[in-house]
C-alpha cells in the first residue's frame, strides 16, 4: 500500500495548563480520501488539526505527511503540504486585496513573479472567485470569503487540505457551492465539522473523535445510521434527516 | 455585515494631489506640520501664509470643503481646552466682551488653535487624497521599518472587524435593555470595551496561527506592482 498522505500514530498532547486534549490518537488518510472528522464540542478535534501542520508539537507519538516527520526542520514543506483553513475567514484573509491574501502562502515558499500570479490566478478559478481579485476581502459576502479562504491555502498545492467547519454560518446556496467546489477539488481532504448531512454528502469515510479517542472509523453511511454509536458521542443528526433513507455508497477503501 | 465601501476619510478623485506620489505627500504633510509648529505664535502674517498655501493644496485637490469641515470635528476636544485656556492661565488680564482674560492666555489659545486647526486641515487633505494602502506603500518607501507597516496594515484591515463587533455588542446589550448614554451605564461599556479587546488580541493570535500555517516566518512578501 502506498505511503499515506497523513500518518498520525499515538498521538497524545496536554496543554500546559495541563488539560489533556488527545489520548494516543491514530489516523491514516490516503491519497484522494475525503474524510471527515466528527465529535462533539471539547472532543480535541482543532488540537488534532493544530498538530497536523506543527503549530502544536506532539507531547508522544508521531505526525507523518506523506512519509515526513511534522518536525521543526521540515516546518515549511510540512506547511505547504497541509493546508489548513480556519473556521472564520476574517482570521485568515487580513491583505488589502484577494489577490494579496492568495499570494501570501505561495510568497511565503519564494514563489514570485509571473509564476506567482498564475499560482493565484488558478486557485481563485478553483473557487470561482478569479473575477474578484483586485477587491479588498471584507467587502465581500461571507460565503466569498470562505471560499477565497480556501483559495489562499489551495494556492500552496498542498498534498491534504484540511477544513475546520468549513459549512458554518453559510446560507444553504453558498453551502451547496462550497460542496461542489469541494467536490471537484483534485485534492484529499480532511473535513472537521458538526455538520452531518454535509459529511455524508462529501465525504465517503468518517473518524469519530470522543475525549481526545479515536472512537469509530468507518463509512461515514454506516456511522450515522449507526444509533447507538452516535448517542454514545453526542453526535445528533438535524430534524428530520434520515441517512437510512439515502442509498448506501459504496465500500470504502482504507 | 455592512462595511463602507473605500475608507471613511478617502474622498475618491483624479486631481494632482491625488494622483502625486504617497511618499511626497507625507513628506510634504510632515515637513509642513514641523514649520507650522516652528512658527513662533505672534507671527500672524506667516500663519496667514501657512494658511494659504494649505488652501491651495485643498483646493487643487478638488474634495469639497464642506466634506473636509464635517471632519474636522475630530479637533473639537482640542478646541474646548484652547477656549480655557485664557480664563485660567495667569498674567496681565485684557478684556473681551466683557470679559477679563488673560493676555499670555490668549496668545497661548491662538497658537494652540492655529497650529491645531492646519495640522488636522493638512492631515485631513492627506487622508481625503490617498488611499489608506497607499500611505503604507508610502511609507515603506521612506524606509520606515517594515514591522510598524505590518503593524499599520493589520490595524487598517481589522479597523472595521472591531468596529463591526463592537457594533454588534452594543447592539446586544441595547436589546437587553441599556441604555449606552446614560453615565449609570457607564461602567458596563467599559467592561465591554475590555472584552472587546480580549477579543481582539485573541484575533490577533488566531490571524497569526493563519498566518504561520501558510509559511509566515516574520516578513511580508514584498507586494507586487499593481499590474
Amino acid at each position: 500500500m502506498s505511503v499515506p498522505v497523513l500518518d498520525v500514530r499515538g498521538l497524545a498532547h496536554a496543554y500546559p495548563d495541563g488539560h489533556q486534549a488527545l489520548f494516543g490518537v491514530d489516523l491514516h488518510v490516503h491519497r484522494g480520501e475525503r474524510v471527515a472528522l466528527l465529535g462533539p464540542n471539547g472532543a480535541g478535534k482543532t488540537t488534532l488539526v493544530l498538530h497536523l501542520n506543527g503549530i502544536l508539537t506532539a507531547g508522544a507519538g508521531s505526525v507523518h505527511v506523506s512519509g515526513m516527520a511534522v518536525e521543526k526542520k521540515n516546518l515549511k514543506e510540512v506547511r505547504r503540504r497541509v493546508g489548513v483553513v480556519f473556521q472564520d475567514p476574517d482570521d485568515q484573509l487580513f491583505s488589502a486585496t484577494v489577490r494579496d491574501d492568495v499570494a501570501f502562502g505561495p510568497a511565503n515558499l519564494g514563489v514570485r513573479g509571473p509564476e506567482l500570479e498564475a499560482c493565484v490566478r488558478g486557485a481563485l478559478a478553483q473557487v470561482g472567485m478569479l473575477e474578484h481579485a483586485d477587491r479588498p476581502p471584507h467587502h465581500l459576502s461571507f460565503g466569498q470569503r470562505r471560499r477565497v479562504a480556501v483559495a489562499t491555502v489551495l494556492a500552496m498545492q498542498p498534498e491534504i487540505l484540511v477544513l475546520d467547519e468549513p459549512s458554518s454560518n453559510l446560507d444553504p446556496a453558498s453551502r451547496r457551492e462550497l460542496a461542489d467546489i469541494l467536490r471537484g477539488l483534485d485534492v484529499t481532504v480532511l473535513m472537521v465539522t458538526h455538520d452531518l448531512p454535509y459529511a455524508l454528502e462529501l465525504c465517503p469515510r468518517a473518524v469519530v473523535l470522543h475525549d481526545g479517542q479515536v472512537v469509530a472509523d468507518g463509512a461515514t453511511h454506516d456511522l450515522l445510521t449507526d444509533a447507538e454509536l452516535m448517542r454514545r458521542h453526542r453526535l445528533e443528526l438535524p430534524f428530520g434527516f434520515d441517512p437510512a433513507a439515502l442509498p448506501r455508497p459504496g465500500p470504502v477503501v482504507t | 455585515m455592512g462595511a463602507g465601501h473605500g475608507h471613511r476619510l478617502h474622498y475618491h478623485g483624479h486631481s494632482v494631489v491625488h494622483r502625486a506620489p504617497a511618499h511626497l505627500k507625507l513628506v510634504a504633510l510632515v515637513g509642513f506640520m514641523l514649520l507650522v509648529v516652528a512658527t513662533p505664535r505672534q507671527w500672524f502674517w506667516v500663519f496667514a501664509v501657512h494658511a494659504v498655501v494649505l488652501l491651495t493644496v485643498v483646493g487643487l485637490s478638488r474634495v469639497p470643503p464642506a466634506y473636509l469641515a464635517k471632519r474636522m470635528v475630530v479637533e473639537t476636544p482640542f478646541v474646548l481646552f484652547a477656549v480655557l485656556v485664557p480664563f485660567i492661565a495667569e498674567g496681565p488680564r485684557v478684556d473681551v466682551l466683557g470679559l477679563a482674560v488673560s493676555e499670555p492666555g490668549l496668545l497661548a489659545a491662538w497658537g494652540l488653535l492655529v497650529k491645531g486647526t492646519l495640522g488636522v486641515l493638512a492631515s485631513l487633505t492627506l487622508a481625503a487624497t490617498t488611499e489608506p494602502h497607499d500611505v503604507l506603500a508610502g511609507l515603506r518607501r521612506l524606509r520606515m521599518p517594515d514591522l510598524f507597516v505590518q503593524i499599520m496594515g493589520f490595524m487598517l484591515r481589522y479597523l472595521d472587524v472591531v468596529t463591526a463587533e463592537l457594533g454588534r455588542m452594543s447592539t446586544a446589550m441595547r436589546s437587553r435593555g441599556l441604555d449606552p448614554r446614560s453615565p449609570r451605564h457607564w461602567p458596563v461599556l467599559a467592561r465591554s470595551l475590555g472584552s472587546l479587546f480580549i477579543r481582539s488580541y485573541e484575533r490577533g493570535e488566531r490571524v497569526h496561527l493563519a498566518m504561520v500555517a501558510r509559511g509566515y516566518d516574520g516578513t511580508l512578501p514584498t507586494r507586487e506592482q499593481p499590474s
